[in-house]
């Protein structure tokens, strides 16, 4: 489970995020909703600890992520919105990297990969170098570093960036399939249809602040419109959201 | 600390899978230094080998009006090609490169010679070429001689002392050693060691930092539970390891070329063996990770790839510039300047090639001083890594 709590961050003199607060549960996938500049990735990022929140609290399953930071984060499995890979390293050893630096090895490290490797669809290119990898590829290979500790909880920054179609629908799956064994699964969007598509709840932002957090039938109920994307515009209001 | 072996052994496998970096770490850097230095020397010995063992090479035209002058160069050793030039041909003739020097005796010569009159010889050359003065100006001293031999004989036929013409006699002390003239070459030789460490570290050093960031696995990387200062800790001990690495190949590299150097003909005392390298490996072992902290520290604020190539560039700078300082004051070894960085490695490198005697105690102050130095753009960098602005 993650809980954000009164989260505020300012850059200079830019508000970037004020006064957040969200909870996303196991056994759920919540999307956070917004525009381009928003403040949702500097939200995900005082949720993983990378960002100092000026005030408020971001914890993973009830653990403070600025009190034990390494322990909060073994709960945690990052996606960050650049999720670039070591080109001269193959896929095996990106994931082993991270996989060792969280601490796992041995037997474990092997049979977690080979797992990953299996869900995820990647063994044809497990052993080559990811230099030359496909988007697709390459945000498997992300993906599988950010799972290979096993984490309760997902954070993903904007996953979608950048992939095709069948790309979008394998990660979906993914995504789905995380749900499903019980995690908390926490990713951002600024695409409504992909919110609606997989989103048990969904928490948008504008101006660095939270104007609904709710179920999406909810959110479209209580704005009268027929797609979350007016729903989501009502939401909005006049501006575009943007701070 | 098992984080930060994890990051050492994947950054060194990383860099070791780079054929750019590796030609750059292990081949340009390390080779770069000794290539270029044996050129220097042995330039140099095949400059002082025309001074004095060669034989001087002369073109002589109108040999026939001056035998006297043509039998006292052949005596002197000269190798003389006789040609029929006028002066105009000899002017081309130098000026294309056919010959060096011509030596044109016109016709008024003998009688001038014969009636004690100063007899005109003309001496064609090319001052601007460095090898062709050097040869006119040892035919000059030759002629020089013929002149003041031809000189003192009519003192003599007429019955006066000779020696009444030589009012001073000059006798030259010459106090620069040979070992003195090679100091200029070892600053360049000690420089390219601390060169050659800090080139064999460039790579990673930025691949570690910049590239990092500009590839997007940066931000995934802070954001694992690892300590900031092991992940720090284990990209600066990689590039340590590739300076090692650089350092033992440049110092292999200049035993070599030592050895094919006859360096005793310009007076230094060859002894870089493999003893004296493993010396001056020891003497630079600890300004290793004083280079790999610096490069690492200052590769760690650029955004991109091509800014820390910048900025790592001038960097390499850095040593020549208490080396320079050193050659220009002649500063000698002394405790005191064994607290400067690369000055000390470059002295202790210089004195034990000299083969002077070296403090001990130089020694330590100098690793020491680098170690420090070191320590703090370690703990500076970490610093600076655990910054939200690192995310850039």
């Amino acid at each position: 489970m993650i809980e954000a709590t009164n989260l505020s961050k300012r850059f200079g003199d830019i508000q970037a995020v004020r006064d957040i607060s969200f909870v996303a549960r196991d056994g759920a996938i919540t999307g956070i909703l917004g525009a381009n500049g928003a403040g949702k990735s500097t939200t995900l990022r005082m949720l993983y600890g990378v960002l100092t929140p000026d005030s408020g609290q971001a914890c993973i399953d009830g653990i403070d992520i600025r009190g034990e930071t390494s322990k909060a984060r073994a709960h945690l499995g990052v996606l960050p919105h650049a999720a670039g890979l070591y080109g001269n390293l193959t896929a095996r050893e990106n994931i082993h990297y991270f996989g060792s630096l969280q601490g796992i090895g041995g037997d474990l490290l092997r049979s977690r990969t080979a797992e990953l490797a299996r869900v995820l669809g990647m063994e044809s290119f497990l052993e080559r170098r990811a230099k030359g990898f496909s988007q697709g590829q390459r945000i498997k290979v992300a993906l599988a570093r950010a799972l290979i500790h096993d984490p309760g909880n997902i954070v993903l920054d904007e996953p979608t960036n950048g992939l095709d179609v069948m790309a979008i629908r394998n990660l979906r799956e993914m995504l789905l399939s995380l749900k499903a064994q019980g995690r908390c699964v926490l990713f951002s969007s600024h695409v409504m249809q992909e919110v609606a598509a997989l989103c048990d709840r969904v928490v948008i932002i504008g101006h660095g602040a939270v104007l609904a957090d709710a179920t999406v039938d909810s959110i479209r109920e209580r704005s009268g419109a027929a797609s979350l994307e007016e729903a989501f515009l009502q939401v909005l209001g006049d501006t575009a959201g943007v701070s | 600390m098992h984080a930060l072996f994890t990051v050492f052994a994947k950054e060194f496998l990383e860099n070791l899978r780079d054929r750019r970096t590796l030609v750059s770490a292990l081949l340009f850097g390390p080779l770069f230094g000794p290539v270029l230095f044996g050129l220097m020397v042995s330039r140099m010995l095949n400059q002082s080998v025309v001074e004095s063992d060669e034989p001087l090479k002369l073109t002589i035209s109108g040999s026939e009006y001056a035998p006297g002058l043509t039998h006292y160069l052949e005596a002197q050793g000269v190798k003389l090609t006789m040609a029929t030039l006028s002066e105009n041909e000899a002017r081309t003739a130098v000026r294309g490169g056919t010959a060096q020097v011509v030596l044109i005796v016109p016709k008024e010569y003998g009688p001038r010679f014969s009636a004690a009159a100063p007899a005109p010889v003309l001496l064609v050359a090319d001052s601007a070429d460095s090898q062709t003065r050097k040869t006119a100006d040892r035919a000059r001293i030759i002629l020089g001689g013929y002149g003041s031999t031809i000189a003192q004989l009519r003192l003599q036929v007429r019955g006066v002392n000779p020696l009444l013409a030589v009012p001073v006699a000059v006798n030259d002390v010459d106090v620069a050693t040979p070992t003195g003239r090679a100091v200029v070459v070892l600053g360049f030789m000690t420089y390219f060691v601390l060169f050659a460490v800090l080139m064999g570290g460039l790579y990673l050093a930025i691949d570690s930092t910049a590239g990092e960031r500009e590839r997007g696995s940066l931000e995934a990387l802070l954001s694992l539970p690892v300590a900031r200062s092991s992940l720090v800790g284990g990209k600066i001990l990689a590039t340590c390891a590739y300076m090692c690495i650089s350092l033992a190949l440049s110092l292999a590299a200049f035993v070599c070329v030592f050895r094919f150097l006859p360096l005793e003909r310009l007076g230094m005392s060859g002894n870089l063996g493999p003893r004296t390298a493993l010396i001056f490996f020891a003497i630079c072992l600890p300004f290793v990770p004083l280079g790999a902290a610096l490069m690492t520290f200052v590769a760690s604020f650029t955004r991109s790839y091509r800014e820390a190539q910048t900025y790592l560039t001038a960097v390499l700078l850095v040593p020549t510039l208490p080396i320079a300082f050193a050659s220009i004051y002649s500063l000698k070894t002394r405790s005191s300047l064994m607290f400067i960085p690369s000055l000390s490695q470059h002295l202790l490198m210089t004195s034990v090639l000299k083969d002077e005697a070296v403090a001990v105690h130089d020694v330590w102050i100098s690793a020491a001083s680098s170690l420090g130095v070191a320590l703090l753009l370690m703990v500076l960098t970490a610093r600076h890594w655990r910054r939200e602005t690192m995310l850039g």
